[in-house]
């Protein structure tokens, strides 16, 4: 089924309607910190609760781009993009840690409190470096694309596809969890890394800060997007496309799949780690739970339910089912889960092209 | 007399116990148009996974030019300047005509490269010009999907023309084809030989008349005649194990 499924035929509905639908909905993201700041019985007035989970919102919009370019284009189904996610976020997490400085519950001058609980006499040797922000932020890019790279390079070379890679991609942050969860691995153990004070000198938890990161998260999906865009549009793109239909034939073209396989494997991990780190500093915790199997597979279901192999279904995917979700475990928690799994068996079968396929034609 | 372009030695291809090719023997010239034909199963998809990187021969030597085949993977090998037409007319669905062709067409072919690639304006009409020579100029917007049999036979050629190789391994290329579009590729194919190698693999032997060249016969994994299509086709032992059924 995987071979001929969601084309990236922008026909249908004219990329004209699209890119206003796209700026409309940009715009109306952008006011809502500022509608914040209106007086709370203003009619327009915006719920701190409103900005808060629509920031996150956008940064699993940016870790579906990720996803669609990997999967909807070249074909790649990461069951363990969440990894990366949770990498990016550690990243800025150890950041944020060294932040809050002697202010801990121990007033240790330098080390974290978890670390003192733990009888640690200094920093290990992974911790240098992360009390410099642009350091954490290199990191949050740097360490998911290069095991990205380790993962992806033996996984292509050795032409593992299809159903296998997602195995070896969900063992591998599944693997993550277990080893985050162990305290001597410096990370915090299963507490992972809270209480954060201030990022660039911002204090957290301030309304000033939440727009901050609001904005910062909605111009890194817009930096994304024209970055997939980009790709997706380019010779690069129709190769991958390629690759998702027809791997064997695209070698006898005398193209190297492995290394095209990589480098976009590479880029949606690293595009992946720097959407879990303007997670963090917005939900105020990471800790290894961020690793679990089901946050790769939800992510997935995002896509899916947007429509892959369009970009922009990525983003309608993973801002309605987490609008869904947000909903329903308000009211029936309980029913979550099925919800969840009803909706990817529901899409499956009858939307294949996912909610974006409800609005464009049948392609060419 | 010039160096072989591919030089076959020897070559055994072994599954399981099976024999696929059997110590086979082949020399194919520069410019030469060198048709193959034998019963199914007699080796000649095999001898092109050999050839093209897809299989590793158990024992023999398999050389285009001064390179050694055996060693080396598809793509080095499509890069050296061998490309092939399956059997199954194989090519990129959910692209057009056109962007099959540019996928095809010679040019780097690193991601970097395919990034910043630019259509030139003399890439424009090299793609044109063998649209127009396999006769899918009206179709070029077209998703390669919604293509007719023929048609796709025709656009895997045209792929086949883009990579402008020295050594073309062309399977089957007119299954499905009506009589007069086998007469045109024919008249396209030794057109082709001369400037580069062609090699067809081909069941229709009014086609391998047509196509005027020596006929190598594979049997059960080897070579069981070679000549013209007259010499073959009097071969008592070709006449046993393959017309005569």
């Amino acid at each position: 089924m995987s071979a001929s499924l969601a084309v990236p035929a922008p026909g249908g509905f004219g990329r004209m309607t699209l890119r206003l639908v796209l700026i409309g909905a940009v715009l109306i993201l952008a006011l809502l910190p500022a509608l914040n700041r209106l007086p709370a019985d203003s009619a327009l007035h915006v719920s701190d609760f409103i900005v808060s989970i629509t920031g996150k919102w956008i940064t699993y919009a940016i870790l579906a781009l990720a996803i669609d370019l990997a999967w909807g284009y070249a074909g790649i189904l990461s069951l363990g993009h969440g990894a990366f996610f949770a990498l990016g976020g550690y990243a800025i997490g150890m950041h944020l840690m060294r932040l809050i400085g002697p202010r801990g519950v121990y007033g240790h001058p330098t080390l974290p409190d978890f670390m003192v609980f733990l009888g640690y006499q200094e920093l290990p040797w992974y911790w240098l470096g992360f009390d410099h922000f642009p350091f954490a932020i290199l990191m949050a890019m740097l360490v998911p694309g290069l095991l990205a790279g380790v993962v992806g390079f033996l996984a292509f070379r050795s032409r593992i596809t299809g159903v296998y890679l997602s195995i070896i991609t969900q063992a591998l942050t599944y693997a993550l969890m277990l080893a985050f969860f162990r305290n001597d691995m410096g990370f915090g153990g299963n507490n992972g890394f809270t209480d954060f004070k201030e990022l660039l000198g911002m204090p957290l938890n301030t309304s000033a800060a939440r727009s901050t990161l609001f904005y910062a998260s909605l111009l890194l999906l817009l930096g994304a997007l024209w970055l997939c865009s980009w790709v997706a549009q380019s010779k690069l793109g129709r190769v991958l496309v390629a690759i998702r239909d027809a791997e064997s034939r695209v070698r006898f073209l005398g193209y190297d799949v492995t290394r095209h396989k990589l480098f976009v494997f590479v880029l949606s991990a690293m595009i992946a780690g720097l959407a879990g780190a303007l997670y963090v500093p917005q939900v105020g915790i990471i800790n290894p739970g961020e690793f679990s199997p089901g946050n790769s597979i939800e992510a997935v279901i995002w896509v899916a339910v947007g429509g892959r192999g369009t970009l922009i279904g990525a983003l309608l995917g993973a801002f309605s089912v987490n609008a869904l979700k947000t909903w329903l475990t308000t009211v029936a928690p309980d029913l979550w889960l099925f919800a969840l799994g009803g909706l990817f068996v529901a899409v499956t079968l009858f939307l294949p092209r996912g909610l974006i396929g409800l609005f464009s034609k049948a392609p060419r | 007399m010039s160096e072989p372009v591919l030089y076959l030695d020897g070559v055994s291809v072994v599954f399981d116990g099976f024999k696929a090719l059997n110590n086979l023997s082949l020399i194919v010239d520069a410019g030469e148009l060198r048709a193959i034909i034998g019963p199914n199963g007699a080796g000649k998809t095999t001898m092109m996974d050999v050839i093209t990187g897809k299989t590793r021969p158990t024992a023999g030597v398999v050389r285009f030019r001064e390179h050694d085949l055996t060693r080396l993977d598809e793509a080095t090998i499509a890069n050296l300047g061998i490309g092939r037409k399956f059997q199954k007319p194989t090519m990129f669905d959910a692209l057009t005509v056109f962007e099959n062709l540019e996928l095809a067409l010679k040019a780097p072919r690193g991601p970097l490269a395919c990034l910043r690639w630019v259509l030139s304006g003399e890439a424009r009409r090299r793609i044109e010009s063998v649209m127009e020579e396999v006769g899918l100029s009206a179709r070029a917007g077209d998703r390669a999907a919604i293509l007719s049999h023929g048609q796709r036979q025709w656009l895997e050629i045209g792929m086949l023309l883009m990579q402008d190789p020295e050594l073309l391994l062309v399977d089957e290329p007119v299954a499905g084809m009506t009589d007069q579009e086998t007469e045109h590729t024919a008249a396209l194919l030794v057109r082709i030989a001369g400037q580069r190698s062609v090699v067809v693999v081909e069941h229709d032997l009014e086609f391998v008349r047509a196509l005027g060249s020596k006929v190598t016969v594979l049997c059960e994994g080897t070579m069981l005649s070679e000549g013209s299509i007259d010499h073959v086709q009097n071969d008592p032992r070709v006449i046993e194990v393959y017309l005569g059924r």
